[in-house]
């Protein structure tokens, strides 16, 4: 790889990694202003225009206020947790394609390098890899604190985060089979037409891929891990200052990977509706080069549109439904999704077998018929005024 | 036994498949918050927009004139009397010659002070003046004070001006008004 490759590839992963900080930062603001907004409230409006200082506030308090390591703690597992949590978040935005790919020449040579941290052909494997590894510093952080509620919260996430892992790569799975590749960019270019995208193939797969990204983000109404009523705090219960900011920034990488990878998996990515031809377009009027590089910032502004709604979705779930209990979490996520998942690969495998994309609608047609049945037959649950 | 007949017999029947399912009940939730989402706002943003507390709210004191601008307060003490707080204390004086203009009986307040930590907001001075001196602005509340010099209000502070004379007047439509209330201001 020559030198003019690597500056611009490392242009581009210090943009995506300022970027993912960036919206991290702000969708702590962003998750307050919705918040308030689904609560009749205003939300935060003094720091700055409109609030829009707030997270700097918000980081400045953070860092001034007491850095405090309990005596009993291990320390350096203490100071451990939190660096885990940031860092494995961090890591895994590094295989989403943000956009194509740029064009320029330099030196009578053409490049055309890819909108993506690292372009690698196990993407999906790497993200699996990492994400699975944040429990760890979850773990570290409920067991370095030498406090009994921080590591019953700790277990609790643990056990969480595995059981919905296999659902999550389960559901997963039926897309691998579609398109037949582990990249992420491959799975993104498969759905290039819009009625290729693959919720409409795999609309059983995005509702349990959803319910288990929100599991392993830790976002309501799965954030058993930090729960006030049994737990005093959770596993950060003897966090302060910035290493706490750390874990809770953490999450919001987490929300903002996740809602990427729902966009990538089964959105199209960037792609958006007569793609094709606005990129012809353009390449005629502006000229090859200039034309498919404005092509490639509309693509990123529209993935980004995508990864901003689903942002959004989260908080907007967030702030409607309240937490599970944690049989039920339990209870949902051994005894309905992995089942359901893995039908739905089983049933998917059956469509490819006879060239019949939409399989996974039968299961979901299925349970709809069967809810409905089950709703007429039994009478309405009435309450009996005695 | 049966104690009141408002009690309710609780439903502990199986739920159905689609109740089970859940999705249908979270659609409906995220229904309700996104209409929220767009709903006007009930905040009134409090120190740029004060709302209207109507003619009964009792605020700010002040020491009334009267239409030839002398000061009302005969210093008679009555209100001091009637604070259950103490808040209020006074040094009378004899008017002089030449000071007619100023005072509009032969006593008057050379020192009058309340002291607004010690002040309860009662309104029982105000009731208690036979001379109708003293009032609580409904319209003004008591700024806040940093310094525990501030707190004593005098005469410079409580003697009205008279170009923003003081008269209470009843307007229920008005709901939130911003800073300076200007309907209150009288145009005698």
């Amino acid at each position: 790889m020559d030198l003019t490759v690597l500056l611009v590839k490392g242009i581009i992963i210090l943009v995506i990694f300022g970027i993912t900080l960036l919206i991290a930062t702000y969708s702590t603001y962003a998750e307050r202003k919705v918040a308030a907004f689904l609560q009749d409230r205003i939300g935060p409006n003094r720091a700055g225009p409109w609030g829009l200082l707030q997270p700097i506030a918000d980081a400045g308090k953070m860092f001034f206020k007491e850095d405090f390591i309990p005596s009993q703690a291990s320390k350096w597992l203490f100071i451990l947790g939190p660096c885990l949590a940031m860092l494995t978040a961090l890591m895994s935005s590094a295989v989403i394609p943000f956009a194509d790919s740029i064009r320029f020449a330099w030196d009578k040579v053409n490049y055309e390098i890819p909108v993506q941290g690292i372009e690698i052909n196990i993407g999906v494997l790497y993200i699996f890899g990492v994400v699975s590894l944040g429990v760890y510093g979850i773990m570290v952080g409920g067991w370095a604190s030498n406090n009994k509620f921080s590591l019953l919260g700790a277990i609790r996430a643990a056990s969480q985060n595995i059981s919905y892992e296999i659902a999550l790569g389960l559901s997963m799975i039926a897309i691998l089979m579609m398109t037949g590749s582990l990249s992420v960019r491959a799975i993104v270019n498969e759905q290039a037409s819009f009625f290729e995208w693959n919720i409409f193939t795999q609309p059983l797969g995005f509702v349990i891929f959803l319910t288990c990204a929100f599991a392993e983000c830790n976002r309501t109404p799965f954030d058993l891990p930090e729960c006030e009523t049994e737990l005093v705090g959770g596993y950060h219960t003897e966090y302060s200052s910035m290493k706490l900011g750390f874990y809770l920034f953490a999450e919001y990488i987490n929300m903002f990977v996740s809602s990427a990878f729902i966009s990538a998996l089964y959105f199209g990515g960037f792609h958006y509706p007569f793609m094709n031809e606005v990129g012809n377009a353009l390449e005629n009027s502006l000229g090859v080069v200039a034309g498919h590089n404005l092509a490639t910032v509309i693509q990123f502004v529209v993935f980004f549109a995508k990864i901003f709604f689903f942002i959004f979705f989260f908080m907007w779930v967030r702030w409607t439904l309240p937490r599970f209990r944690y049989d039920q979490l339990m209870n949902l996520g051994w005894k309905t999704l992995i089942p359901l998942s893995i039908l739905n690969v089983v049933i998917t495998g059956a469509g490819l077998l006879y060239n019949f994309k939409y399989a996974s609608w039968l299961i979901a047609i299925v349970m709809i018929v069967l809810a409905a049945m089950s709703t007429a037959k039994s009478p309405k649950r009435e309450v009996v005024p005695q | 036994m049966q104690l009141t007949n408002r009690s309710k017999q609780v439903s502990n029947k199986e739920m159905t498949l689609a109740e089970k399912m859940y999705l249908p009940a979270v659609v409906g939730g995220l229904a309700i918050t996104i209409r929220h989402f767009f709903r006007k706002k009930p905040t009134i943003q409090y120190p740029e927009v004060k709302r209207y507390l109507g003619p009964v709210y009792r605020g700010h004191h002040v020491l009334k004139r009267d239409e030839q601008g002398r000061e009302r307060c005969t210093a008679c003490g009555l209100c001091a009397v009637a604070c259950p707080a103490e808040a209020i204390s006074m040094v009378a004086a004899e008017r002089k010659k030449g000071e007619e203009n100023l005072y509009r009986e032969e006593k008057y307040a050379a020192v009058y002070e309340i002291n607004m930590l010690r002040c309860i907001f009662c309104g029982l001075c105000e009731e208690a003046c036979p001379k109708q001196a003293v009032y609580l602005r409904h319209d003004r509340m008591v700024p806040v004070f940093q310094e525990r010099d501030e707190v004593i209000y005098g005469k410079d502070r409580l003697v009205e001006k008279m170009d923003d004379r003081y008269i209470r007047v009843a307007n229920s439509e008005v709901k939130a008004t911003p800073t300076e209330p200007s309907l209150t201001r009288a145009a005698t």
